[in-house]
């Protein structure tokens, strides 16, 4: 591994590390500042994704869409207080393989600039009583695009392990 | 007659507008409805008949809490079976859905059995070197699995374990069949599935669903956007016996928005700055072409047929436990559907399901009615809007459907 593959890994950790520190800090309104703005953003089960069928329990195809979400959850819809934590890890970026989106943003010159990265996620819920459930456990199979204002979420498929949802999805994963 | 609960219930005196909370928490109750609702006089939703398209397919699923096989045989019916070998009890399918050339065979014993549920086989039944197998006396056709009666209506497998349920069209009826039908009106095709465990009674997600009344005010993204407000034109169409509903909404406001305003603004959920960045999900056809943009219909006891703009869904009901239910969703959409309706359909998907942005609501409400009954088994909920009748009324500020829900559960209970 060379020092450029080094600091892009480096990059690309703390892009992971900041896009959970952001959902589990109940900073949603930063959410959407982590995709592009023609991302495609879904989250869907295993036996879904690979029985190939293109359902999302939340399913997204632009940044603006992401910040209708945060909007809708702040203003419009109800459900109780709870908060998450994500353990992201195993993060792994597929040798000299672009992922299936158009990359957005500038390119600097330096490698490719849409690179496709997966990652295991696991996300506990804690409910206002002090209820916790182990929510979600799954992986990330991520188009990241290098951008002017560094790598940023393309295309973002959160891929459940379970077809379960424990009594809903409010914040997104 | 059925026999009596050993701790009775007296039923108010109210009718169908009262509800003791005690029929979402008391295990003997829920007990009582496995046996005379869900393997009662009922037709329960089994499958889509598309989600069978080869001879050998096959797919597990529940009557009740009881675990289902449907299979498509060699002859292209569909059947359906208890997934409960006749040997030991063994659950024959452990997968959820696959395809099969050479019946069914159970894991413990290796016992067969046709997709008819017929045995045709049994290991080693002549014993081994001339010791040992079974008498003389055993007959493979005594032995098969049980099973249900099946029939199909617009593409839906419906199943029953009771000689007693009349046929299936006669038991959905001509209004509701035909609601079912405007909907159902192509080759489905699936879209994906997904499910959510609720922690609630089950009957409390059914009276959620027939309740036309709380969904501008509980789910506020679409009194918001007014999308749907009980001011836009719609009503409600009940079986005679109250058991199936089917609630709808004309497309356009039909009223005076001012006035509808007005009624709403007392009601904590009208933003009136409130606007989207990127409406494109919201993007809708008439595809049915009648002006009915909000269609949400039932079929007792637990089968739901959805219709939200052009997202198009099947819900099944699911108890599994006094104060747990799982709640199954398969989106469709139909085998014409072009890239632009697909996309549609998968956009409109956002409106349901566990994120759903006017659904995911319905997920927790139950959980807490459920969470407020101990200490008030013995109290009632109050169900009087539009009334104390269950007809079909013209408008869906009511509570008739979730009245005629009871109207047939109670008879079967014997309450």
């Amino acid at each position: 591994m060379d020092l450029a593959e080094i600091a892009r890994r480096l990059e690309l950790e703390t892009l992971y590390t900041d896009y959970a520190a952001c959902l589990d800090s109940d900073a949603l309104e930063s959410w959407p500042e982590f995709f592009t703005e023609d991302c495609r953003y879904r989250v869907t089960s295993a036996e879904n994704y690979e029985a190939g069928l293109p359902l999302g329990l939340i399913y997204a195809t632009s940044q603006n869409m992401l910040r209708d979400r945060v909007s809708a959850l702040r203003d419009a819809n109800i459900y109780e207080p709870q908060r998450y934590r994500h353990l992201i890890s195993g993060i792994r970026i597929a040798p000299d393989r672009t992922a299936g989106v158009s990359p957005a943003g500038g390119q600097d010159g330096s490698g490719p600039d849409l690179l496709e990265v997966t990652a295991n996620f696991l996300v506990v819920r804690t409910m206002q009583d002090g209820a916790m459930c182990l929510f979600a456990a799954g992986r990330y199979v991520d188009g990241v695009a290098r951008t002017g204002a560094g790598w940023k979420f393309a295309k973002k498929d959160v891929v459940l392990d379970s077809r379960q949802i424990d009594t809903l999805l409010a914040i997104p994963l | 007659m059925p026999q009596a609960l050993q701790s009775p219930l007296k039923w108010p005196k109210e009718g169908n507008a009262r509800v003791p909370y005690r029929v979402f928490a008391d295990p003997e109750i829920y007990r009582t409805e496995r046996d005379r609702v869900f393997l009662g006089p009922t037709w329960q939703y089994l499958s889509l008949a598309d989600e069978l398209p080869q001879p050998g397919d096959y797919k597990t699923t529940f009557l009740g809490e009881t675990p289902v096989i449907v299979t498509r045989g060699e002859d292209g019916q569909i059947r359906a079976m208890v997934n409960r070998c006749a040997h030991r009890g063994n659950l024959v399918c452990l997968k959820q859905r696959g395809h099969t050339e050479d019946g069914l065979t159970c894991v413990y014993h290796a016992w067969r059995y046709d997709l008819a549920g017929n045995l045709t086989s049994v290991a080693f039944r002549r014993g081994v070197g001339g010791k040992g197998g079974m008498p003389d006396s055993f007959r493979l056709e005594d032995h098969g699995l049980k099973t249900l009666r099946t029939d199909t209506f617009a593409g839906l497998v419906f199943g029953t374990l009771s000689p007693d349920a009349p046929p299936l069209s006669d038991y959905i009826g001509n209004d509701i069949g035909g609601r079912i039908g405007r909907v159902m009106r192509g080759k489905p095709k699936i879209l994906g599935t997904t499910s959510q465990i609720l922690h609630n009674n089950w009957k409390l997600y059914v009276e959620n669903v027939k309740d036309t009344y709380h969904a501008s005010l509980l789910h506020t993204f679409f009194t918001t956007f007014r999308i749907s407000r009980l001011t836009t034109a719609g009503g409600v169409a009940i079986a005679e016996s109250g058991a199936h509903h089917a609630s709808y909404t004309y497309g356009e406001q039909r009223g005076d928005n001012a006035t509808s305003d007005q009624l709403y603004s007392e009601i904590h959920s009208l933003h009136e700055d409130y606007g989207l960045k990127d409406p494109r999900f919201l993007d809708s056809v008439d595809e049915i072409g009648d002006g009915i943009t909000l269609q949400i219909l039932s079929v007792f006891p637990n089968f739901v047929l959805q219709q939200i703009h052009n997202s198009i869904a099947v819900r099944l009901v699911l108890p599994k436990g006094p104060d747990e239910t799982e709640l199954q969703w398969t989106y469709i959409g139909f085998e014409d559907d072009d890239a632009v309706m697909t996309e549609r359909r998968l956009q409109q998907a956002n409106l349901v399901g566990p994120a759903g942005y006017v659904s995911m609501e319905d997920g927790a409400v139950g959980g807490f009615i459920q969470r407020a009954i101990p200490g008030a088994e013995e109290e009632c909920s109050v169900i009087e809007m539009g009334g104390r009748e269950h007809a079909p009324q013209p408008t869906r500020a009511t509570e008739a459907s979730v009245r005629g829900f009871w109207n047939a559960w109670r008879p079967l209970m014997g309450l």
